[in-house]
């Protein structure tokens, strides 16, 4: 069965853990004690049964009534299996909703239908669109407030659309719901008839997610250096990783970067035996015919089709840390496997999410703000544009005296760069 | 030999579910044996260590487990799971090492309370375990579908060096970049099942024969009714004032603290069997099963900021 990772988006309250805990609900994914647990909950709260708790399972969640931190939740319909990530809408809290959107394949935006389009929601649309979720589904909750109105459902459409039209985004739709009554989540609403699209669960089901992944560019990043030295395997040598893209067969010509040396690939193995391909996300043993100096971090691809080589990099970043980005600072890069330091060059503009305007005077970036940096790692990096792979063009930068993690870089095409 | 969704006449190439969530599982493995210096995995012969123990063994097949595994023990075990684990660890030839709950409590680390689960006293042996043995990376087969304050939790779970958890400030984890950075004293747990769930687990061990103690199938066996709950007779579950013991069919859908983890009743004697009746099931594995985690809303949370499993 096909697997859909969906996560959700928008701004503080606007509904997202109602609509999970609705979606939950409705399609008969929550279990009873589950359900009963919730129900004590609200009484003790004095409120009517709250779904959101389904979700909001933190005594600090509870207490101020937000999400802080994703909740993962798990649900499957006979048409698909669903992996949800239901992040948190408050600003304080952006850099786990960037955590949950990084997998995701579809990003469900809420807007509530009295505020309309609100300064979080453009920030976390632009996010899913710079994090290249493929999918975006914006739903338009809280219709029950304003009256079931039409009207207010295509002002918003209207102005969602003109925004997003600046951005990056291929697959846009719009459902008017409301997650506290259930209208349009599972069962279409007999108080919109005038909304002729399909309930927010149905097109779930049916979104075309397969043609999402790049099966064309050949890209193992070595993970691991297998050699069991037993009897039984003296000589076995293999490379661990796990396809981060393209299709990989026994007989194909390959070259392993840096090194640049090329061989042959011999077999590609796993525990359960030796298959006749691999492709992303299948994590395989590589063997290759030559006996070549390989080692973690190593990149194999095709000859004719090889990712970019560069201590150069350009890159948009999302900065995670309270403490702010340091032009000249120096940082732990890690990207694929491989692990090096990297020198922030330059800051070369800060985005405004609001108007999407940059600012190229912008001193440093704060926590949740977004911009484009110049970076320069001690090491090469063996990368493709994040448009192109999400995989091989995304890194996460770590402040080495406290190792957190402060950035998540998404690459650019080189050609770009200067 | 297990079929990958693989063929050439027809190149959909699509993993199925279950694969996808196997390959996941697999890289974690070998992120964090490629960048740790002494990862231990926690087995205690339930099912979900057991499924977690065969992906390792998986991710660095032909080489043998590059791994220590480590078992809290209560002190209050089902007999057959004891056997099972040590059975388990001899085929592999892992080194196992076994933290003891009761030499926490005769060396005056933790108090028992008598007729109590110990539940919540395993986290000091397993913080003591750690620190003995420099465990810098520690593997539990803990999945975020269990419960709500688990849900929360990331792949690499940052702990601090009181072993504690704080999920108010968890690190960003993003696509499958993970950042196992600690200083010293502090460690990673690390859940390579976070995105399995109770079904995907039965379906695996379906799917690759995978032998798990036979508690785990339908079984006679004289219990208790207490709150609700069947708890099997054992050493430590004795019938008390006014109970009634009977004989039930009866499996475990967890096997824990024996003083604290009930049984179902079941007519479930095969993997296949049991699949039908956990899709069936309109309560959670934990609800069903762990007394423990009756006492409050907030019981796993607050063991877990203490550094439990
Ligand atoms: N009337 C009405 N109220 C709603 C609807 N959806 C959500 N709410 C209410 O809006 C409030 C906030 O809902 P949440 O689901 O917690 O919002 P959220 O987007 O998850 O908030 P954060 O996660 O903190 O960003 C709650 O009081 C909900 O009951 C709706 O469709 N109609
Ligand atoms: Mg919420």
């Amino acid at each position: 069965m096909e697997l859909l990772r969906f996560a959700t988006a928008g701004s503080v309250d606007d509904g997202k853990s109602t609509l999970i805990g609705r979606l939950l609900y409705d399609s008969k994914a929550i279990f009873e004690d589950q359900m009963e647990a919730v129900e004590r909950a609200s009484v003790q709260r004095g409120e009517e049964t709250n779904l959101a708790l389904l979700v909001d399972g933190l005594r600090a969640e509870r207490e101020q009534g937000i999400t802080i931190d994703v909740a993962y939740r798990y649900f499957a319909t006979p048409a698909r299996s669903f992996v949800i990530a239901d992040t948190p809408g408050h600003v304080q809290y952006t850099r786990n909703m960037v955590t949950g959107a990084s997998t995701a394949d579809l990003a469900l935006i809420l807007v509530d239908a009295r505020n309309g389009i609100v300064e979080q929601s453009r920030r976390h649309a632009f996010l899913a669109s710079l994090l290249r979720v493929p999918h975006l589904v914006v739903c338009i909750n809280k219709m029950d407030l304003v009256g079931y109105d039409q009207e207010v459902f295509e002002a918003i459409k209207a102005e969602f659309r003109a925004f997003a039209m600046r951005m990056d985004v291929t697959d846009l739709s719009f459902v008017p719901v409301s997650a506290l009554h259930g209208d349009n989540v599972v069962h279409r609403s007999a108080a919109m008839p005038w909304y002729e699209g399909s309930s927010l669960i149905h097109h779930l089901e049916q979104v075309h997610i397969a043609s999402d992944r790049n099966l064309i560019d050949v890209r193992f990043p070595v993970q691991y250096v297998i050699r069991p030295r037993s009897d039984e395997h003296h000589d076995f040598r293999g490379y661990a990783g796990q396809l981060a893209g393209g299709v990989l067969r026994p007989g194909d010509e390959v070259v392993v970067l840096p090194s640049g040396w090329s061989t042959v690939v011999e077999s590609v193995e796993t525990a359960d035996g030796p298959v006749h391909e691999a492709f992303a996300p299948m994590s395989v043993v590589v063997r290759l015919a030559d006996d070549l100096d390989v080692s973690r971090g190593d990149l194999i691809c095709r000859p004719h089709n090889r990712p970019v080589v560069g201590q150069d990099l350009e890159a948009m970043v999302c900065w995670l840390d309270e403490k702010h980005l340091q032009p000249g600072g120096r940082y732990a890069i890690q990207h694929t496997t491989r692990s090096a330091r990297a020198v922030v060059k330059e800051l070369i503009y800060r985005l405004d999410v609001n108007t999407l305007h940059r600012d190229e005077g912008a001193p440093t970036l704060a926590l949740n703000e977004i911009g484009r940096l110049s970076l320069r790692t001690t090491a090469p990096v063996f990368y493709d544009e994040y448009r192109r792979n999400r995989s091989t063009g995304s890194f996460i930068l770590i402040d080495e005296a406290t190792n957190a993690t402060v950035a998540a870089g998404m690459l650019l095409d080189p050609a770009h760069v200067g | 030999m297990t079929q990958l969704d693989t063929s050439p006449s027809v190149p959909v190439y699509q993993l199925s579910h279950l694969r996808a969530l196997e390959a996941e599982s697999i890289h974690i493995f070998r992120e964090v044996v490629a960048t740790f210096e002494r990862p231990v995995l926690l087995f205690s012969g339930g099912k979900d260590s057991v499924v977690m123990l065969r992906l390792a063994q998986k991710a660095f097949w032909p080489a043998r487990l590059p791994l220590t595994v480590m078992h809290i023990d209560t002190g209050h075990n089902f007999p057959e799971v004891l056997e099972f684990r040590d059975r388990k660890v001899s085929e592999l030839g892992v080194r196992m090492v076994v933290a003891s709950v009761q030499a926490s409590i005769d060396a005056g680390r933790v108090a028992d309370e008598p007729g109590r689960s110990r539940n919540r006293l395993q986290t000091t042996t397993l913080l003591d375990a750690i620190a003995e043995h420099r465990f810098d990376a520690v593997f539990g087969g803990a999945r975020r579908d269990e419960e709500k304050a688990r849900a929360k939790e990331r792949v690499f779970s940052f702990r601090d060096e009181f072993g504690q958890w704080d999920p108010k400030n968890q690190r960003p984890e993003l696509w499958n970049l993970y950042n196992g950075r600690h200083r010293p004293g502090e460690h990673i747990r690390v859940f390579p099942l976070s995105n399995w769930t109770e079904l995907d687990i039965w379906r695996y061990i379906a799917e690759e024969g995978i032998e798990i103690p036979a508690m785990y199938y339908a079984h006679r066996r004289q219990v208790v009714r207490r709150d609700g709950m069947l708890m099997g007779l054992c050493q430590w579950i004795q019938p008390g004032e006014g109970e009634e013991v009977t004989e039930v069919t009866v499996r475990y859908r967890t096997v824990g603290d024996a003083t604290c983890t009930a049984a179902v009743e079941s007519a479930a004697a095969t993997p296949e069997e049991v699949i039908a009746e956990v899709a069936a099931t309109r309560v959670t594995e934990r609800g069903a099963t762990r007394a423990d985690d009756r006492f409050s809303e907030a019981a796993m949370e607050d063991r877990k900021k203490e550094g439990y499993f």
